[in-house]
């Protein structure tokens, strides 16, 4: 391939050899960029269902009582929320980690990093199952019904979380396979650990995606 | 500098006939299975349209024939209203995608994008892999839907709820619509696959020289198409998601207060709209992801046949972009009538009007190609020009409709269905066969006959018009869609009946014509003229490569660009084509910025070519 570069001078002044611009990155990293712009599609899409259907109705649900903690007989609101929060935006940072060892090749660290994330997001979706028991079992939430308000409100709580759980839940499974790959030093004998940063990019994501639904189903 | 390899060209070519043939990761070979599967599809599809036409037409007669064909469909010989009402829904639904948007994006996406860009492969020819067989997948279960009690699903293409959303609405709404539900789905998934591919490829995949505005119209059209497809899409998948969770879960995202035979629902608070956005999100953007590759083939060929240059290269360009990006936002004009804020139907006005900008932009560009060419008319030829006259007809109409005033006359009457058939079903399948006959002999080294494809072409085109132009008059009597009898509208004309007689012998006579096709397809598949590598002396590089190219396309070396696609008719050339391939100082070019930046002694050519033509 390399030895067609017999162009003359202006040819090469004005174009280009082919491969990676305008981005200047490679193809598995720009299809997982737009894979995330996809993807982020969907979330807009139920998110904006989600707001539509809440003002035309008009009344709400207190988010702050349903989804408050009981401790030692205070009600804190949404505290649970708060500490699932913090512990999706900590495995952003582990995982931010983990990408950053692996630009330096340190396999041991990148491993390290990668299974702290994973145990992180399982924390995540742990702390999501103990939620959906909780208003199942103790407030008979139901799709259909529940004693708070309108019948929406259960409709998309269990939509959307239940939606970005199954991407937490993929996302872990995705970071072990790429955590066995370095394990098994495949990326040390490509030469590149491109595949962490890849994998990086979509668990950021899946954070990010988090964020708005925080903000938008629980804190409004 | 070497271009980026793909997964693709680290692994060998396959031996064994199943890796070649079935599980192949060929882009060439995915090409040619999406484009057999989509064909399929869009054979059944054109079987249910002749089922739907009969009870219009012989309304209450008994067809023995037809009943001893689909027992299952009629009764007493005459087509059921429920089996009407399923096949006019599994014919819209098979034909946008199952036939067209997989052949178009599956199909031509496949084979050209690589070839066209001078790539040996998709990025992820795995992942191109898989889509086919998901595709495959939603085909299937799309198809296994028409089995199931109560029978294919019932609500039309569009899927309103409450229909679609309520079992007891009608009989499809059964099993029938939960599995084209969950087809579509699958086919979102299957389509997202290839979407990564096109994009991505189209990108970071093109050989050295080809820059973005080298690249041949096609390739630009897929492109944008393809951007649409990904970002359309989720919408109807989200929208899909909440419908079977309304069915199947009990929630009341599109419901509120029903009332299905008497009985009142308990459902309340949703709202119907809803879904109507979010499938109009997706459905208009997507009646562009049908039409936009296609385009993009016409274009090829009319520059081709008429050995001129596109006129106006980069209007055609930014013209695709626009489109694209206009696509997003006028999906409003499908809900004129579904109870819409008055100031944003205006908004909506407004924007299906600017829409129609770039479409006349690109109009005028084939006709200012086809002006003073030296023109020759092949087959492919003729149906770009049949394009050309059917996307002008359609479009025309489109802007009667984008006007609320005149479309809430005309919602759901079968002006609409004239416009959209002509615009879109016509325009986008005579896309199809202009590429078939054009890529034929680079896909199979034969080329197809053309005394069969003039006559294919001169039944369809006028078969086409003998069908859909006098359903503009039915839609101006106020003859609504989607209906099975007409009995008790007394205020239709007596003549609607020859009219609808009229249709429906146009119809048989075009489908039938279709098996022109098919026999030429396979007559040319054994018998065909032997093509050689370029047969149309055209400059793309897929032209470049043997026919059929090998696998990985290019042999040892990659091909090296250093000019646009069009130089045709070059002033002062050899001959009245150069390849993309031919170096600057072997051939002048009639690339203008080339010709300004690069090498200022070909300015002169530049500037006679303009003028010239
Ligand atoms: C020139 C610009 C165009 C304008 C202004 C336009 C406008 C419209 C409007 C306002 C409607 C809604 C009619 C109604 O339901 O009452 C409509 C329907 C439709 N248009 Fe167009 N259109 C244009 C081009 C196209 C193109 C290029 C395609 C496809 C390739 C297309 C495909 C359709 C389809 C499929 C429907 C009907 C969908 C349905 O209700 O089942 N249109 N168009
Ligand atoms: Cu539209």
């Amino acid at each position: 391939m390399a030895t067609e570069t017999t162009a003359h001078p202006v040819e090469q002044a004005v174009s280009w050899g082919g491969g990676v611009s305008p981005f200047g990155v490679s193809w598995q990293k720009l299809m997982m960029w737009i894979f995330v712009l996809s993807d982020a599609f969907i979330f807009g899409s139920f998110l904006v269902s989600y707001a539509t259907t809440r003002t035309s109705i008009g009344t709400w649900v207190d988010t702050g009582k349903v989804f408050a903690l009981h401790i030692a007989g205070a009600e804190i609101p949404l505290l649970l929320i708060a500490i699932m929060t913090f512990i999706l935006v900590s495995s952003s940072g582990t995982m931010a980690l983990a990408v950053a060892n692996a630009y330096e090749r340190k396999k041991r660290e990148t491993i390290r990093y990668l299974m702290l994330t994973m145990f992180l997001g399982l924390t995540f979706v742990g702390c999501q199952v103990y939620e959906w028991t909780h208003l199942i079992v103790d407030y008979g939430v139901r799709p259909w019904w529940n004693p708070f308000g309108p019948p929406q409100f259960g409709a998309y709580f269990f939509t959307l979380t239940g939606f970005h759980g199954l991407h937490v839940l993929s996302g872990v499974v995705y970071l072990g396979v790429i955590a066995r790959q370095v394990a098994r030093g495949v990326y040390d004998r490509r030469g590149s650990y491109a595949n962490v940063e890849i994998a990086g990019l979509y668990w950021h994501f899946v954070d990010l995606v988090w964020v708005f639904i925080f903000t938008m189903f629980y804190l409004f | 500098m070497a271009t980026q390899p793909t997964a693709a060209t680290v692994h060998q070519e396959p031996t064994s006939f199943w890796r070649r043939y079935i599980f192949s990761m060929d882009h060439k070979v995915i090409a040619i299975q999406y484009m057999i599967t989509a064909g399929l599809m869009g054979i059944i599809g054109l079987v249910m349209s002749w089922l739907m036409r009969m009870p219009l037409t012989w309304p209450g007669e008994s067809i023995p024939i037809a009943a001893k064909i689909f027992p299952g469909l009629f009764e007493g010989g005459v087509l059921r209203p429920d089996a009407y009402l399923a096949m006019m829904t599994m014919h819209g639904t098979l034909m946008v995608f199952f036939f067209l948007t997989a052949i178009l994006l599956g199909g031509f996406g496949n084979l050209l994008i690589p070839l066209q860009c001078g790539a040996r492969d998709m990025a992820f020819p795995f992942v191109n892999m898989l889509s086919y067989w998901v595709f495959l997948l939603s085909c299937l279960i799309m198809l296994a839907s028409l089995f199931v009690t109560g029978g294919a699903a019932a609500a039309g293409w569009t899927a309103y709820p409450p229909l679609s959303a309520v079992a007891a609405a009608v009989p499809g709404s059964g099993l029938g619509q939960t599995l084209w539900l969950i087809a579509m789905a699958v086919f979102i998934v299957s389509s997202v696959m290839g979407g990564l591919n096109y994009i991505t490829t189209v990108l970071n995949l093109r050989t050295q020289g080809m820059s973005m505005m080298r690249l041949p119209l096609t390739v630009w059209a897929l492109f944008v198409a393809a951007i649409i497809g990904l970002l359309a899409f989720p919408a109807l998948f989200a929208g899909a998601v909440l419908l079977l969770l309304d069915r199947h879960l009990g929630t009341s995202f599109y419901l509120d207060h029903i009332v299905v035979g008497g009985q009142h629902l308990a459902r309340e608070g949703g709202n119907p709209l809803l879904w109507q956005h979010l499938f109009w999100f997706l459905g208009h953007p997507e009646v562009y992801i049908l039409i936009l590759p296609p385009m993009g083939i016409v274009s090829e060929i009319i520059a081709n046949n008429a050995r001129k240059p596109i006129f106006a290269y980069r209007a055609m360009v930014y013209s695709i972009i626009a489109i694209g990006f206009l696509s997003f936002i006028v999906w409003g004009h499908h809900m004129f009538v579904s109870g819409m804020n008055i100031w944003l139907s205006a908004a909506f006005t407004l924007t299906t009007l600017i829409i129609a900008v770039p479409s006349a932009v690109k109009t005028f560009n084939w006709l200012g190609t086809l002006w003073r060419g030296k023109l020759r008319f092949p087959t492919p030829m003729l149906f770009a020009i049949g394009f050309v006259s059917t996307f002008v007809t359609g479009g025309l109409t489109g802007i009667f409709l984008g006007n609320p005033t005149i479309d809430i006359q005309l919602h759901d009457t079968y002006f609409v269905v004239a416009h959209f058939h002509i615009v879109m079903a016509t325009s986008a399948v005579f896309g199809v066969f202009a590429g078939v006959y054009y890529w034929f002999p680079k896909m199979f080294g034969r080329l197809m006959s053309e005394r069969l494809g003039k006559l294919h072409f001169w039944l369809t085109f006028l078969g086409m018009y003998g069908i859909f132009f006098p359903m503009h008059y039915l839609g101006f009597m106020g003859m609504p869609r989607r209906y099975y009898g007409f009995g008790l509208l007394q205020y239709l004309a007596p003549d609607t009946q020859a009219i609808q007689l009229f249709i429906t012998i146009s119809a048989f006579i075009t489908g039938a014509a279709q098996l022109l096709f098919l026999y030429n397809l396979v007559w040319s598949l054994w018998r065909g003229k032997r093509a050689e590598a370029n047969p149309w002396q055209a400059n793309t590089l897929e032209w470049q490569a043997p026919s059929p190219p090998p696998h990985g396309n290019w042999g040892e070396h990659m091909p090296v660009v250093y000019r646009w696609a069009y130089d045709y008719s070059v002033p002062g050339a050899s001959q009245d084509f150069i390849p993309q391939t031919v170096p600057l100082e072997q051939e002048p070019t009639g690339e203008h910025r080339r010709a300004a930046v690069a090498a200022p002694e070909l300015s002169g050519n530049g500037e006679a070519h303009r003028n010239g033509g």
